[in-house]
C-alpha cells in the first residue's frame, strides 16, 4: 500500500515544469488560433467555433479521419499478433539473443525521414530492389506512385518493417520474465502448446501487450513524417492521413484557424481512445496486483 | 538454431531487405542508381562517405544530433528517476491524474504544434540551441521515462527503503547509492527509449534550428536539389545514422532482456 505524502509533489515537480513549459502554452496558443480568423501578420479576428462546425461538416475532413483510422486499425492488427509470433520463437538463451534484439532494434533507429525515403527508393519499380523484383521477376505490375492500392500495400508495409521490432522487444522482455518452473510444471500436466500461450504466456504479457498497443495506436494515429515522405500522401489523396491533411491546411494554405482547429479534434479524439485503453490497463494491474 | 525459430529467422530477413539496400546503395555513384537496378555495386565508390567525412556541414550535423540527443536522454532520465519514485511509493492529491497527463504529452500532433514551438522557444532566445531541441523532445520522452521506471521501482520492495532507514541512511543517500543501482536496468532501458525517440524525431528538430544547432536529419533533406536526388550521399548519410544507435543498443542489450523482465512494463 502506497502512503499519503502531499511532500511527493516536491519530486514530481522538476517533471511538471519541464513537460507544462512544452505543453500548456502551445497547447494555449494552438486554442488562441482555433478561435480566430488571420489576413496578415498578427491581425486577427473573433471567429468564434466557426471552424469547428465547418470542419465537422467537411468531407474532407471525414475522408482523412476514415484513413488514419483504417491506417492504425490495420497497423494494429498485423503488427500486434507479429510481434508476439517472432517474440515467442526468439531464442531464450545463448549468443543468437543479443544478435536478435540488436538486429530487430535497427529499424526504428533510424531517422523517420530516412525511413520513408529509403522504403521510396526500395518500391521503385525500375531501380529499386522490391518494385524491381515485382514487375520484372515476378511480372505483378506494381507501382505506387500510380494504384492506391499497391500505395496503401507500401506504407502498411513500411509501418509494419519499421514499428513491429517495437512490440516484439516488448512482448519478448514480458516472456523472459516467465520463470521456468510455470513450463515445467504445465508439461508434468501434460498441457498443450496452445494451452501453454493461452494460460501461461498470454496472461503475463498482457500488461506489456497493452502498454505496445497503446504505444502503437498514439504513434501510428500522429504518424506523419514517413508516409509523408513515402508517397507525398498521394496517388491522389488516396494515402492523405489526418496529419498530413493538416500540415496541407496549416503550412500549405496557411489556414492557421481551421488548422489549429482541426488539431485539437484529433487530440481530443486520440486523448478519448487512449483514455479507454489506459482504464482498461489500469483495472488489469490492479487485479493482477 | 530450432526449427521454432523459423518466425524470427524470416522477420529478421524482412528487417535486413531495405536496410540491405540502403548500404548497397551507399557505396553506388548516384548515375548507377538511376540507370537500373542491380543487387550489387557495379563499381564500388567511397566518394559519399568521404563527403560525408570532410564537409563540415554534413559531419556537423551528426555531432549536433549527438549532443542535444545526450542532453536530452540525461535530462529526462535525471527528472524522471525523482517523479517516478513519487508515483510509486507515495499517494498524493491527483496523483493518477497526473500521471495519465503525462501520458497525454505523447500524443499532440506536433505538426501543428510546431509553429507554438517555435515561437515559444524563440520568446525564450533559446532558438537554434541544442538545449531547445533537448527540452522540447522532454515532451513525448519524459512521460515515457517516468512510465518505465516506475515500473522498475513499484517492483522493487518497500522493505528496502525502511531498512535503509533503520540503518540511518538519509533520502539523498539512500536513493542515490542503493535505490538507483538497484533499478539500474530500468535505467538503461529507460535511457535506450530516450535515445531513440529523440535520435529519430524530426519535425521539432527542424523547426527549433536553424544553422548552429542543425541536425543529420534535416541536413539530409539538402541532398534533394534542383538537379535531383544525390541518392548516393543520402544513403551513405542514412547509413550512417543507424550507427549510434546500435552501439548504444548493444551496450544495454542485456538490460532490455534481464531489466523488462523485473518490471511490469
Amino acid at each position: 500500500m502506497r502512503a499519503y505524502n502531499q511532500k511527493a509533489w516536491i519530486f514530481v515537480l522538476p517533471v511538471l515544469l519541464l513537460v507544462a513549459f512544452n505543453a500548456l502554452i502551445p497547447i494555449m496558443t494552438v486554442v488562441n488560433y482555433s478561435v480566430q480568423e488571420t489576413f496578415g501578420d498578427n491581425v486577427f479576428f473573433w471567429q468564434g467555433l466557426d471552424w469547428f462546425e465547418q470542419l465537422l461538416r467537411s468531407d474532407r475532413f471525414h475522408a482523412a479521419l476514415g484513413r488514419q483510422f483504417l491506417f492504425t486499425g490495420l497497423i494494429l492488427l498485423i503488427e500486434i499478433p507479429l510481434g508476439v509470433a517472432v517474440a515467442l520463437s526468439m531464442p531464450r538463451k545463448g549468443i543468437w539473443v543479443p544478435v536478435c534484439l540488436v538486429t530487430m532494434a535497427l529499424p526504428m533507429l533510424i531517422p523517420w525521414n530516412v525511413v520513408g525515403a529509403m522504403w521510396n527508393i526500395f518500391t521503385l519499380p525500375d531501380i529499386g530492389l522490391l518494385g524491381y523484383f515485382f514487375n520484372n521477376v515476378l511480372g505483378v505490375s506494381y507501382d505506387m506512385t500510380q494504384d492506391p492500392l499497391a500505395a496503401w500495400i507500401t506504407i502498411v508495409t513500411m509501418d509494419v518493417w519499421h514499428w513491429t521490432s517495437l512490440v516484439v522487444l516488448l512482448s519478448y522482455a514480458g516472456l523472459v520474465s516467465i520463470p521456468d518452473d510455470y513450463y515445467r510444471a504445465a508439461r508434468i500436466d501434460g498441457a498443450s502448446n496452445f494451452a501453454v500461450f493461452r494460460y501461461i504466456q498470454l496472461p503475463k504479457m498482457k500488461t506489456v501487450l497493452t502498454i505496445a498497443i497503446l504505444l502503437r495506436f498514439m504513434d501510428s494515429f500522429n504518424i506523419y513524417t514517413e508516409p509523408f515522405v513515402l508517397t507525398g500522401g498521394g496517388p491522389g489523396n488516396s494515402t492523405t492521413l489526418l496529419s498530413i491533411d493538416l500540415v496541407k491546411i496549416a503550412l500549405g494554405q496557411f489556414d492557421l484557424g481551421p488548422a489549429a482547429a482541426m488539431s485539437l479534434i484529433y487530440f481530443a479524439i486520440t486523448l478519448l481512445v487512449s483514455w479507454v485503453f489506459y482504464s482498461v490497463m489500469n483495472n488489469q494491474s490492479d487485479e493482477a496486483g | 538454431m530450432q526449427k521454432r525459430n523459423i518466425v524470427s529467422i524470416l522477420y529478421i530477413l524482412f528487417l535486413l531487405l531495405p536496410i540491405y539496400w540502403l548500404v548497397a546503395m551507399s557505396f553506388k555513384t548516384t548515375n548507377e542508381i538511376l540507370a537500373g537496378f542491380s543487387l550489387f555495386p557495379q563499381t564500388w565508390t567511397i566518394e559519399n562517405y568521404k563527403t560525408i567525412f570532410t564537409d563540415p556541414t554534413w559531419y556537423w550535423g551528426y555531432i549536433n544530433s549527438i549532443i542535444y540527443v545526450s542532453l536530452n536522454t540525461v535530462i529526462s532520465v535525471c527528472v524522471a528517476l525523482p517523479a517516478a519514485y513519487a508515483f510509486s511509493r507515495y499517494r498524493f492529491l491527483g496523483d493518477r491524474t497526473l500521471f495519465f497527463w503525462l501520458l497525454t504529452n505523447r500524443m499532440a500532433p506536433a505538426a501543428v504544434f510546431a509553429l507554438p514551438f517555435f515561437q515559444l522557444y524563440s520568446s525564450v532566445s533559446l532558438f537554434d540551441t541544442h538545449l531547445a531541441v533537448a527540452l522540447a523532445h522532454c515532451l513525448f520522452n519524459i512521460p515515457l521515462a517516468v512510465w518505465i521506471l516506475e515500473g522498475f521501482m513499484a517492483s522493487v520492495p518497500k522493505e528496502l527503503d525502511e531498512t535503509a532507514y533503520v540503518d540511518g541512511y538519509s533520502f539523498l543517500r539512500f536513493f542515490t547509492t542503493i535505490f538507483i543501482p538497484t533499478i539500474k536496468a530500468g535505467v538503461g532501458v529507460a535511457a535506450f527509449f530516450c535515445f531513440m525517440f529523440s535520435w529519430v524525431e524530426l519535425l521539432l528538430a527542424k523547426t527549433l534550428t536553424a544553422v548552429a544547432a542543425k541536425p543529420i536529419a534535416a541536413i539530409m533533406t539538402k541532398t534533394a536539389s534542383s538537379a535531383g536526388y544525390e541518392l548516393g550521399l543520402l544513403a551513405a548519410a542514412g547509413t550512417l545514422t543507424i550507427i549510434p544507435g546500435a552501439i548504444v543498443i548493444y551496450f544495454v542489450r542485456n538490460y532490455i532482456a534481464k531489466g523488462f523482465a523485473m518490471g511490469r512494463v
